[in-house]
């Protein structure tokens, strides 16, 4: 009767199989055989330079779509990253060169107010007890309407900011391994997502974001301060988006304020197509990058081979029906 | 009288549990036949088999005197036998009349909805009821007893002669139980044989022709309604032996009391409740299904609001506005429905037990640390005895003691000195449910202040040094804990309705 408590760490092989591992093995099998079917097709598209275009094309909805995991997997939804993302661009437009302040205040000024937002967001769902659908459906309309209002409705330049394009085009890697030119945005992403990874994995409000979305009734019957925890997990995400404003207007070097509706579409299919769970309890930061990727791949090579832009949007619909069918069968057979 | 129902030695077995054995019950025309016993005693298994939704392991079912097959709910409804659960089954946002006929609406051509004749056969329905509603209200407009009228008229729509109700007044006020009573006897008129299953000794001498006694899936025996007392068939319901094994309760004389609660109230769920449990103790907490004893525990947790009340802990008035209050003041609370609110069962037992505790494992910037709580979880995996391949597994995965056993965990390990268990043995095996009594009475040596609420007799009469009864909101009495209590004294108290409840006025 003694309890076997040794704890084993699985295997590799045994962990590719786990749950959530194989739906990464699915997207990640299916980003590399979308690469090997376009380089066969196309000479052009295994260049250096398009690999980079595509890595370049991922970073804005990648940053989002890491922003929009952290919410999801507690089981919630974020409609407002897409309009947030130009909020804070509009903010650093505003902070750099309406009032000509200088950059760090910009990048900080853009990223609390994705921080803040994000804590309206979190309060109008823990504390209003608003769906998540709706509150943030709300946001965005918010954000979007506050962009054209603060802006004028016509875009900021930052002509004035020198370096304020380095952000994201610049290239930190390439000044040390000239052959590689990565634009530091991709680093960013990296960066950001490598951050979040390591958030939900290693610290209580990681740990609380799964446990919400698994159970959170069964949280806050532990005593647990569910709403407090829930609206910074809101502010983390938003905080996020701030970021991926940053990188976004720095590479237009200017704040677009008509920009954003759509992104958060794209990012939250990136997020499913990575094997997130809608219903939350579940999901991985490593998934949404591969997730982010096969989109812009798709979207890139279809370019390359000159299929019609109006085409390449239908393939992307039919690869996120599939993507999610292919878990659903998967589930049911587990 | 006709027998409209006749089941002979009905059988039915469940994974591990042996449901119904031999049982026998017949019902006649125009009869309302009260079918009695405590939780799990069998009874809505019993209707579940002649409503068609589990099909029966042996046994015979005459209807209308001649066998009758009934292998769904549908064929069930075909020979006349409708049941009206104890959670009423309509959509909310649907009229009356398109929740009488769902699934059967008249129609015109292409599917086109005839919603006049709808209506109309609804009202000729309530007519037959002497029931005046207005077939076009929505359902959710409805008070709970209206409604109830609602779930009545869909049965008889399927020209039922049979007609079940679980627990019919459970959520009616005496007004209400009295239009129901009204409704039950012209059904009766009219040669409809009613089935009746109440907790409530006093509804059956008014309503019930006779009374037929089940308990732990075996038939006792029937007897008329009126000419029985009710203490005889208390002890019908509760001739079971006790599983005895003296409860040695300690002297309680110099203990602190560590968990004091004065005039809990909230609505009609919960009236006036005041206690105290004293540190060491095992207060158990009686009554039959709805007695509020849930509420209580909730309450007092900050699960759920209060309307009033005062909760002392050591002495100190407590202002408990939600869990996190509670858990601060000492109090853990362990739900009867570990699935939904116990556990996180998609994560694993390590997560589980640090659950209410992270604040413990992270540094101050919240990094946890993986290698703290995997020892504590090792801890408490050895301490008692969960038995789970590793520390890493998902808790779905473990069986109900287990799955118990992680969540009082949690509770330790959070330091908690006032424990309130519900159900802390719902479906779990009989040989763990040993291990936890054992768990509970230690914690109680060691200080604790444990509060157990349990729908088994058996098990608040092993456990409990002392034994508080509820009924209907109200706490009834709170008896010693020992020999000198006795099944029937608790039965007594957890049916002790007040006396202002007895329905008046209606036409006999």
């Amino acid at each position: 009767m003694t309890a076997v408590n040794t704890s084993s760490t699985p295997s590799f092989a045994a962990r590719l199989f786990e749950a959530g591992a194989h739906q990464k093995l699915l997207a990640f099998a299916s980003l590399v055989l979308l690469l090997i079917g376009f380089s066969i097709a196309s000479p052009n598209f295994m260049q250096t330079s398009n690999m980079i275009a595509i890595l370049q094309a991922t970073s804005v909805n990648g940053v989002l779509a890491v922003a929009a995991t952290l919410v999801i997997i507690t089981g919630g939804i974020d409609l407002s990253v897409g309009t947030l993302m130009t909020f804070c661009a509009v903010i650093a437009g505003v902070v750099l060169t309406n009032l000509g302040l200088p950059l760090p205040l910009g990048v900080i000024a853009a990223i609390a107010a994705g921080a803040f937002c994000g804590l309206c967001s979190g309060t109008f769902v823990a504390k209003m007890k608003i769906p998540p659908f709706i509150a943030t459906l709300g946001m965005m309309l918010i954000l979007k309407g506050l962009s054209l209002v603060i802006s004028g409705t016509r875009p900021i330049y930052f002509n004035d900011t020198p370096g304020f394009d380095q952000i994201s085009l610049g290239s930190i890697i390439g000044e040390v391994v000239p052959s590689l030119p990565i634009p530091n945005g991709v680093l960013i992403l990296f960066l950001v997502a490598g951050c979040t990874a390591w958030i939900l994995s290693r610290t209580v409000l990681g740990r609380y974001c799964f446990a919400l979305g698994s159970n959170e009734e069964a949280v806050r019957l532990s005593g647990v301060n569910t709403d407090r925890w829930k609206i910074a997990i809101y502010a983390l995400a938003g905080s996020i988006v701030g970021i991926g404003g940053l990188v976004m207007a720095s590479r237009l070097n200017s704040a677009q304020p008509a920009l954003g509706l759509g992104y958060e579409l794209e990012a939250i299919a990136a997020v499913v197509i990575g094997g997130t769970s809608l219903s939350g309890g579940r999901g991985t930061i490593v998934g949404t990058l591969i997730g982010a990727l096969i989109m812009a791949v798709l979207t890139n090579g279809l370019r390359v081979l000159s299929v019609a832009q109006e085409w390449q949007t239908v393939v992307t619909g039919a690869i996120i029906i599939l993507a999610v069918y292919a878990d659903m069968v998967r589930r049911r057979k587990s | 009288m006709t027998d409209l129902v006749r089941m002979t030695g009905i059988e039915k077995r469940f994974p591990g549990v042996h449901a119904l054995k031999n049982v026998s019950f017949d019902l006649g025309s125009g009869e309302v036949h009260a079918l009695m016993g405590e939780n799990g005693a069998g009874k809505s298994t019993l209707m579940k088999i002649l409503s068609g939704i589990y099909p029966k392991d042996g046994g015979e079912i005459l209807v209308n005197g001649r066998e009758a097959d009934l292998d769904g709910p549908r064929a069930a409804q075909d020979l006349g036998i409708g049941i009206i659960h104890q959670e009423l089954s309509l959509m909310n946002d649907l009229t009356v009349a398109q929740n009488i006929f769902i699934g059967r609406e008249p129609r015109f051509r292409f599917g086109r909805l005839d919603e006049a004749a709808l209506n109309a056969r609804a009202v000729e329905i309530f007519k037959s009821m002497n029931l005046k509603l207005d077939p076009r209200t929505i359902v959710g407009e409805l008070t709970i007893a209206r409604q109830q009228m609602v779930e009545i008229a869909k049965a008889l729509s399927y020209r039922s002669r049979v007609l079940i109700m679980d627990e019919p007044t459970a959520a009616l006020n005496d007004a209400e139980i009295a239009e129901l009573f009204t409704i039950i006897r012209r059904l009766k008129a009219d040669g409809v044989g009613i089935i009746y299953i109440s907790h409530k000794m006093d509804e059956l001498q008014q309503i019930a022709d006779r009374v037929t006694v089940m308990r732990d899936g075996a038939y006792v025996g029937t007897v008329g309604a009126k000419e029985t007392p009710v203490a005889k068939i208390i002890s019908m319901m509760v001739g079971r032996d006790v599983a005895s094994e003296p409860v040695d309760i300690p002297d309680f004389d110099n203990a602190e009391t560590v968990l004091e609660v004065r005039g809990l109230s909230r609505g009609r769920e919960i009236r006036d409740v005041s206690f105290s449990v004293r540190k060491g103790e095992i207060l158990g907490f009686a009554g039959l299904m709805g007695a509020g004893r849930t509420e209580v525990a909730r309450a007092i947790f900050g699960a759920d609001r209060r309307d009033s009340g005062e909760i002392l802990v050591h002495g100190k008035p407590c202002a408990i506005s939600q869990p996190s209050d509670a858990v601060k003041a000492g109090i853990g609370y362990l739900s009867e429905d570990r699935k939904h609110f116990g556990l996180a069962t998609g994560m694993d037992v390590r997560t589980n037990i640090a659950l209410a505790s992270f604040d413990r494992f992270s540094s101050r910037l919240g990094v946890l640390s993986e290698e703290g709580m995997r020892r504590t979880a090792q801890d408490y995996i050895g301490k008692l005895e969960i038995r789970t391949p590793s520390d890493r597994q998902e808790v779905r995965l473990l069986s109900g003691g287990n799955q118990q056993k992680v969540v009082i965990a949690k509770w330790l390990f959070r330091d908690c000195d006032i424990l309130i268990f519900d159900e802390p043995t719902r479906g779990i095996d009989v040989g763990a449910k040993s291990e936890i009594y054992k768990l509970l009475k230690n914690l109680a040596s060691e200080g604790r202040v444990v509060i157990v609420i349990s729908s088994e007799l058996p098990e608040i009469m092993r456990l409990s040094h002392r034994i508080a009864v509820m009924c209907e909101g109200r706490l009834t009495g709170i008896l010693p804990g020992g020999d000198a209590t006795t099944q029937e004294d608790i039965m007594h108290l957890a049916t002790l309705r007040a006396p202002s409840m007895q329905p008046e006025g209606y036409p006999q």
